[in-house]
């Protein structure tokens, strides 16, 4: 009847399935869609879409599919609706294919004409036809009927209206490719996870195999053997841009902070602030106080290549800053640059990402300078749900 | 359909969760229900349940919880232990197969309710590992060579934070409803349902303050429902005059529960 919906959906990238497809054939045969249009946009949706953040999408495909329904058909006779809500009898004749396939020729702005006139000209109740309003028929106008085009007439009323609902679009913020907050964040840091028993924790779980084992060797007398459980052994090492520039992202970057510290499923976890660029020293606060610092050096010997990497910065400075020696040395002199640093651990550790809060610069050149130099030299992602995934994705696999 | 959901005397359900609810009553299909917390996702079973005048099992999910616990649990160590002493019924491996909550919705005799409560809980594995027990619902005991189906087909109710991706095989045989949180209108019936004599003025500076704080910028942890209702009462109790309420915001620390989130409200309120 309307499988063109159904491919319309999945080119709007929402993944139906066909099981999905039959499920809502089912349910309209049933009548779940109660006899309205709103009934069916909430049908549809519970049926087919399974994540609010597909909402939106599901709205937009909606609204293009149906878009010649939106015509207010509010003014109608009682009687007619009434009529048309319990036809009299079901139609039982063949229904004309010819004309249903003329009516589907029909533009929007026709089909409002011919519906305008047809109300002037019809006095009584039909059903089963192709021409008059009425029910079962290939007429554009009216319901339970068969024409690829037209207007729906009557309908419960009373709630909010299909088009009104999927018109506000209201799911916008759902969307994974908006930027997003904590418990999206969280959810996400979930995948980081490599499970291995070798742990130093108590032995609680139940070894069936050793104890069948053991009890076997002790002549039958039961031997209980338990073992240690699996323990996630992903460490983490968090390196954040703090200040300057990155104070517009400063809630995105605090609701990813609080996700990680809140993420108790990793062996360990260390974050470090750096301020435009990692130099010799590190932070410890994100207050970026000079009294709170730890050597970069420090960082780069102790903590093990194991360790994941991420690196949270919008990769935006005035060149110098990036690529001058010794541009922010803590009173330390030496000749290396931000960017040498930056080398420096994607020497070390194989598994590092860039996450960024903000996109490409279009304006000034030397923003995009620096950002071109980084993204040249590390894998960087926007830090939206979807890019966020693929990066952690990223850091799971080797290399 | 025979049995419809209507909401219930304490439970304020929305035209589309109904529908919803509907949906999947008619479609046999578990309903997942999503929302941010504190929109009532665990009391919706309950509401249905106390309106179908259905019995409610509620399977609570842990990050331990694994599929095989909700079927049923064979307790080997027990019978290993019995039969060294020589215990009576050793050789009856059914004594020691107990169902697990799943096990109990299908060997019921009259159509229950089952609540897997917070399914984001488990392991990322776990929902794939009940796909067959409710899409036929039934399930094979290899230990008893017995087959366990449901008698009547319980009504399915999984509710979610969304704190973790549930696999697509699972979420295709679900309906699915996103709970949104409640807007004014609908909090004050939620509110009336709780105190039905609260008085209008007070109920009024409230929820003034209470979408005023939730809509501030910098809220973390944002109030939700059963917030706000232990904040009026609270208040009622307290007998603060309702005029000060917006300036003063008394007994706060029943709303907010972070530190952050207080001083960023007194902020504003200066």
């Amino acid at each position: 009847m309307f499988t063109s919906f159904f491919y319309l959906l999945r080119a709007r990238g929402l993944h139906v399935s066909l099981n999905e497809w039959m499920s809502l054939v089912e349910a309209l045969e049933k009548g779940l869609h109660g006899s309205n249009f709103t009934g069916f946009y909430y049908l549809c949706r519970s049926v087919l879409v399974k994540s609010e953040t597909d909402f939106d999408k599901f709205d937009g495909a909606f609204l293009e599919f149906f878009k010649d329904m939106e015509f207010a058909t509010d003014e109608l006779p009682k009687e007619l609706l009434d009529w048309l809500e319990n036809p009299a009898d079901a139609p039982g004749t063949e229904f004309d294919m010819e004309r249903a396939m003329e009516n589907e020729r029909l533009s929007q702005s026709e089909i409002q004409k011919m519906f305008l006139e047809r109300l002037e000209e019809q006095k009584d109740e039909h059903n089963g036809g192709s021409y008059w309003v009425g029910t079962g028929g290939v007429s554009v106008f009216g319901n339970s009927g068969f024409s690829p085009r037209g207007i729906r007439v009557g309908g419960n009323g009373g709630q909010r209206r299909a088009f009104q609902v999927a018109g506000e679009r209201k799911y916008r913020d759902f969307r994974q490719d908006n930027t997003l907050d904590t418990r999206q964040f969280q959810m996400a840091f979930r995948k980081l996870r490599q499970f291995s028993a070798r742990t130093a924790e108590a032995r609680t779980e139940f070894d069936i195999d050793e104890t069948i084992h053991e009890t076997c060797e002790n002549a039958g007398n039961l031997q209980v053997v338990y073992e240690k459980p699996r323990k996630n052994m992903v460490k983490l090492l968090l390196l954040m841009d703090s200040g300057g520039s990155m104070e517009y992202y400063s809630r995105l970057c605090s609701s990813l902070f609080q996700a990680v510290s809140k993420s108790n499923h990793f062996k360990d976890l260390k974050v470090y602030y750096f301020h435009n660029c990692i130099y010799s020293r590190v932070y410890t606060e994100a207050d970026l106080s000079p009294r709170d610092t730890i050597s970069t050096d420090w960082i780069l010997n102790n903590l093990s290549s194991e360790y994941k990497v991420i690196i949270v910065g919008d990769a935006q400075m005035e060149p110098s800053e990036l690529l001058n020696p010794s541009y922010y040395s803590f009173g330390v002199r030496n000749d290396i640059t931000g960017h040498e640093w930056l080398l420096r651990f994607k020497e070390k550790y194989p598994r590092m990402v860039w996450l960024n809060p903000s996109e490409r610069p279009t304006w000034g050149g030397w923003w995009a300078k620096t950002y071109d130099i980084i993204h040249k030299d590390f894998d960087m992602y926007r830090l939206t749900l979807e890019d966020l995934n693929t990066a952690l994705k990223k850091l799971m696999v080797s290399r | 359909m025979n049995t419809t959901f209507q909401g219930s005397k304490d439970y304020v359900a929305s035209d589309e969760l109904m529908r919803s609810v509907n949906i999947a009553i008619a479609l046999q299909k578990p309903l997942l229900i999503k929302g941010e917390p504190g929109t009532g996702k665990t009391m919706l079973a309950e509401a249905i349940s106390t309106a179908l005048e259905k019995d409610l099992i509620i399977w609570n999910i842990k990050s331990t919880t694994k599929a095989q616990d909700g079927l049923y649990v064979y307790d080997v160590v027990q019978r290993l232990y019995d039969s060294q002493f020589g215990n009576e019924g050793v050789d009856d491996i059914k004594k020691y197969v107990k169902p697990g909550k799943l096990g109990e919705a299908f060997s019921s005799d009259e159509q229950v309710i089952l609540l897997i409560d917070e399914i984001d809980k488990a392991d990322l594995e776990f929902p794939n590992d009940l796909l067959w027990e409710l899409d036929k619902m039934e399930f094979y005991i290899p230990e008893t060579k017995e087959t366990i189906k449901a008698k009547q087909r319980p009504i399915v109710i999984i509710t979610s934070n969304a704190e973790k991706e549930l696999p697509d095989a699972f979420l295709r045989r679900c309906i699915f409803h996103y709970i949104e949180f409640p807007d004014e209108q609908q909090m004050r019936e939620i509110i009336q349902v709780h105190y039905p004599d609260v008085e209008e003025h007070l109920l009024e500076q409230v929820l003034d303050t209470f979408y005023w704080i939730r809509d501030l910028y910098n809220i973390q942890k944002k109030p939700s429902t059963s917030e706000v209702i232990d904040w009026l009462q609270a208040l009622v109790l307290g007998g603060i005059d309702p005029d000060r309420i917006k300036e003063k915001v008394p007994f706060v620390g029943v709303l907010l529960k972070k530190n952050e989130d207080i001083d960023t409200m007194r902020r504003y309120l200066k």
